[in-house]
């Protein structure tokens, strides 16, 4: 059973209580990009072994979405924040560090 | 004008628990920044409780305040004064942004009350009801079985549950075998 912790309820919460959301921090590309960048960013995924960032969204409670930093393949969370946000807050990237020292993600690197 | 009825005019149920389903009650959605002294003041003023804290519920003279998110109460108060209640609401909160409405007629409301009434919860919902975690005032938003809840417990330990009139008839046929007689865990 995997549980997160909703940053806006204070609470570790059951899966069942949530959405998965895809991929977090995507830039978006609408009208007027080239047709390269759009096409990236609707079907481009990552699809790492190790740290990943996920949306998810508290859809039976508060209904607010948050961003989970889990190890693939430990399924290891590493921490949730609130969504509102173009890239992870330091303290995440720091607790990631600590456990996986020199990984990248993405852009992101600890 | 027909007259009001609740979803299920008041249905019984006794097993481990007893299951009620309590009729009509006001309910109103209210949105906006919690934090807010307006905010703040137009709650106390037409339910007589403060803005809760986080997962809880807040009583007052007049009705209660629950907490549905960061930015969303829900305010219980008697059914009739309902439309009057968003009126008031909406002359206080002029010029700030908010939202305020009615959904009395959305809902549909429960009590579970007994001394099995944690355990009957528990079967439903994916939250720790155990009375360290869940005790009298506090307030979650979750899901019963299938379909979406939020629930709280009153003084006299018994809960009270709110979900949408459409699944009212569901809510009931849940609660009523989770209370089975010969269902009986034992864990709370």
């Amino acid at each position: 059973m995997l549980m997160l912790h909703c940053p806006f309820c204070d609470e570790y919460v059951e899966e069942t209580e949530l959405q998965a959301g895809g991929e977090a921090h995507l830039k978006r590309f609408g009208p007027g990009s080239s047709d390269d960048e759009f096409h990236d960013y609707l079907f481009t995924r990552e699809n790492p072994k190790g740290v990943h960032f996920e949306l998810w969204r508290h859809i039976n409670g508060c209904g607010k979405w948050f961003i989970a930093a889990r190890c693939t393949v430990t399924l290891e969370v590493f921490g949730t924040y609130p969504a509102n946000c173009t890239e992870p807050p330091q303290w995440i990237k720091d607790k990631i560090s600590e456990k996986r020292p020199g990984w990248t993600w993405r852009e992101f690197a600890g | 004008m027909s007259d009001p009825v609740s979803a299920l005019k008041g249905a019984r149920h006794a097993g481990l628990v007893e299951v009620r389903e309590t009729g009509l009650g006001g309910m109103i959605t209210l949105r906006g920044d919690l934090d807010s002294d307006a905010i703040k003041s137009a709650v106390k003023s037409v339910t007589g409780a403060d803005v809760p804290a986080l997962r809880k519920i807040a009583l007052g003279d007049a009705g209660a305040a629950a907490w549905m998110s960061p930015d969303e109460l829900l305010l219980l108060v008697d059914y009739a004064e309902a439309d009057a209640v968003v009126a008031k609401l909406d002359e206080a909160l002029v010029g700030t942004h908010y939202m305020a409405t009615n959904v009395s007629d959305a809902r549909a409301c429960f009590s579970v009350s007994g001394e099995a009434a944690r355990e009957v919860m528990g079967k439903l919902a994916p939250v720790d009801f155990s009375a360290a975690k869940f005790g009298a005032g506090d307030f979650r938003r979750s899901r019963l079985a299938q379909v979406a809840a939020a629930f709280w417990m009153d003084d006299a330990g018994a809960f009270h549950i709110v979900c949408f009139r459409s699944v009212g008839q569901y809510m009931f046929d849940l609660l009523k075998v989770a209370s089975h007689p010969q269902s009986a865990v034992g864990v709370y």
